[in-house]
């Protein structure tokens, strides 16, 4: 699946849910279904400072795929990095670099998130692209 | 007689906003307290009919402005108790004053001396400390906490010593709500020579504080934790000690003969008031006094007590929860809940419509004490009502079970 047909499955599934607790349900959920990262990887050059909570990234070049691993100490944000994961994981470098990650937008999920969440959801779509371009140029 | 908040509650105009559809239910008051109207229409009526710039002023509206800043000045010495308006400063708030006094006494101190702060300080009453010992050579000490979030009074002996030149030392912690009983520190410090300042940011609106009882050297609090606006604060000062140290900023209002050579400096309060100040904030800050005064504030205190009292035992309910702070907590109800991240609770009680406050609290250093990155902190004020108490109760239940 291309990573704009993974945008849109999530958009959908996003939006059969009628009230805020539903989709935040659904995200506190895929936070708990991410797998965790080991303790031993969680490394201050893993780290992306948020406001609040911390969020650990890290991703390893399989073939011409990346696969990326990431956790938080806060559920809510690990469950908004889950949807970053389930969309770009797996995918080529350079298709995660084109990758367009406004979809996060229209999940309606943005307006219920503090300034600094919102921000730390924008540093983390950044972050994952970094990574991607270092494959890319390596 | 009981107080009634709901006597008080149309004078919020801001209490009745809806959250994501939903009333607001505002537990942040130990960040910021909302404003009444009698505040909000002081400083209307301050631009409306006395706006000038104050003293040195010939003509009518400069002449009223002063004088109407001087009487704030005057009615504020008043409620606190102060022995003369000259040792009223105003500044821009606590961390402001903290500063103020940081700086001034730079010349006091030397490699050696200690500062003595204790670990549930604000980091506002760390930093400009910390500061000062680079600057100087001197020490920072601290008192350390015991687990039920009381200040250790016996290790507090121990550091006490002819070094200790400095008590600076906070009413009531911000983060976990604990009243310390200053006097217990303050006389100690006073019989090794210490100065002893009060940081009374969390216990201005919820005590009635008296200069003349406590007696520090200096005292400081934010006017917008006592339902004034922001930007306006008071550095309490002995004027035996403020008239013998130097001047901070240097400006307009502070002096009294300007040449390029030298200056010379004005007298208390002035000397440490250099610019424009905060002429409607000053203002407004005496109204908030009046108004608190007028409600009665041990009345005040004693609903807000019982609202935290409520809360705690509603909310010892929910399965692993831990408080802390002792049980006699002022203002503030700092809580966990085993496996779920403040944050991540804060957030999901906002969209219930219940304001709190998430994270460290500006106390890295006691968060670290406890092992934790942050706690959810709920903080009252003369408005809330035991209707609010059970929102949060439902909302943090609610956020629990969606986060477990």
């Amino acid at each position: 699946m291309t990573i704009a047909e993974k945008q849109q499955q999530l958009l959908d599934e996003l939006n059969l849910f009628q009230d805020w607790t539903e989709r935040y349900q659904y995200v506190i959920d895929l936070g708990k279904k991410l797998s965790p990262m080991a303790e031993e990887l969680q490394t201050s050059d893993r780290l992306i400072k948020g406001c609040q909570s911390q969020v650990w990234l890290d991703s390893t070049l399989e073939g011409d795929h990346v696969t990326f691993l990431a956790d938080s100490d806060s559920l809510i944000t690990k469950g908004m990095i889950a949807l970053f994961v389930r969309v770009l994981d797996g995918q080529t470098p350079d298709d995660i670099l084109q990758a367009d990650m406004s979809f996060i937008d229209e999940t309606g999920l943005k307006e219920h998130l503090a300034p600094t969440r919102a921000n730390a959801l924008s540093l983390m779509a950044t972050q994952m692209k970094q990574h991607a371009l270092s494959y890319s140029q390596g | 007689m009981a107080f009634d908040p709901h006597t008080i509650r149309d004078q919020f105009p801001i209490l009745s906003t809806q959250v994501h559809g939903k009333p607001l239910v505002y537990l942040d008051n130990a960040a910021t307290v909302q404003k009444p109207l009698q505040v909000l229409e002081s400083s209307r009526t301050y631009y409306e009919e006395v706006n000038a710039n104050i003293h040195r002023g010939t003509h009518h509206l400069s002449q009223k402005a002063t004088a109407a800043h001087e009487a704030a000045r005057e009615r504020i010495a008043h409620h606190l108790r102060a022995s003369s308006p000259d040792e009223i400063i105003f500044t821009s708030g606590t961390t402001d004053g903290i500063n103020l006094v940081a700086n001034i006494l730079t010349s006091q101190f030397q490699e050696g001396d200690e500062i003595l702060i204790s670990a549930l300080e604000h980091h506002s009453n760390i930093v400009p400390w910390q500061m000062l010992a680079q600057r100087t050579g001197a020490r920072l000490r601290v008192i350390p906490v015991l687990d039920g979030g009381t200040l250790d009074q016996e290790a507090f002996r121990e550091l006490l010593s002819a070094r200790t030149k400095l008590l600076a030392l906070t009413h009531v912690s911000n983060a976990f709500g604990t009243p310390v009983p200053v006097k217990d520190f303050i006389k100690p410090a006073r019989e090794v020579g210490a100065l002893i300042l009060l940081d009374a940011a969390q216990s201005v609106a919820h005590q009635a504080i008296d200069l003349q009882d406590l007696d520090p050297d200096f005292l400081v609090f934010s006017g917008h934790k006592i339902y004034a606006p922001t930007g306006i604060g008071v550095l309490y000062g002995k004027s035996s000690i403020l008239s013998t140290l130097p001047p901070w900023r240097g400006g307009g209002e502070m002096i009294k003969e300007v040449t390029y050579e030298s200056s010379t400096y004005n007298d208390l309060p002035f000397r440490y008031e250099a610019g424009t100040p905060n002429i409607e904030g000053a203002i407004a800050l005496a109204a908030a006094f009046d108004w608190l005064t007028a409600l009665d504030l041990s009345a005040v205190a004693s609903h807000e007590q019982t609202l935290i009292t409520e809360a705690a035992a509603q909310l010892a309910e929910i399965p692993n929860i831990h408080f802390y702070g002792p049980a006699d907590r002022q203002g503030a109800l700092s809580f966990n809940i085993e496996g779920i991240h403040p944050y991540d609770l804060g957030t999901l009680i906002d969209q219930m419509g219940v304001a709190v406050r998430t994270g460290h609290h500006c106390c890295q250093p006691l968060m670290n004490r406890f092992g934790i990155t942050g706690t959810v902190r709920a903080s009252f004020a003369a408005y809330n009502t035991s209707a609010e108490v059970d929102s949060l109760v439902a909302a943090v239940r609610q956020a629990a079970q969606m986060l477990s």
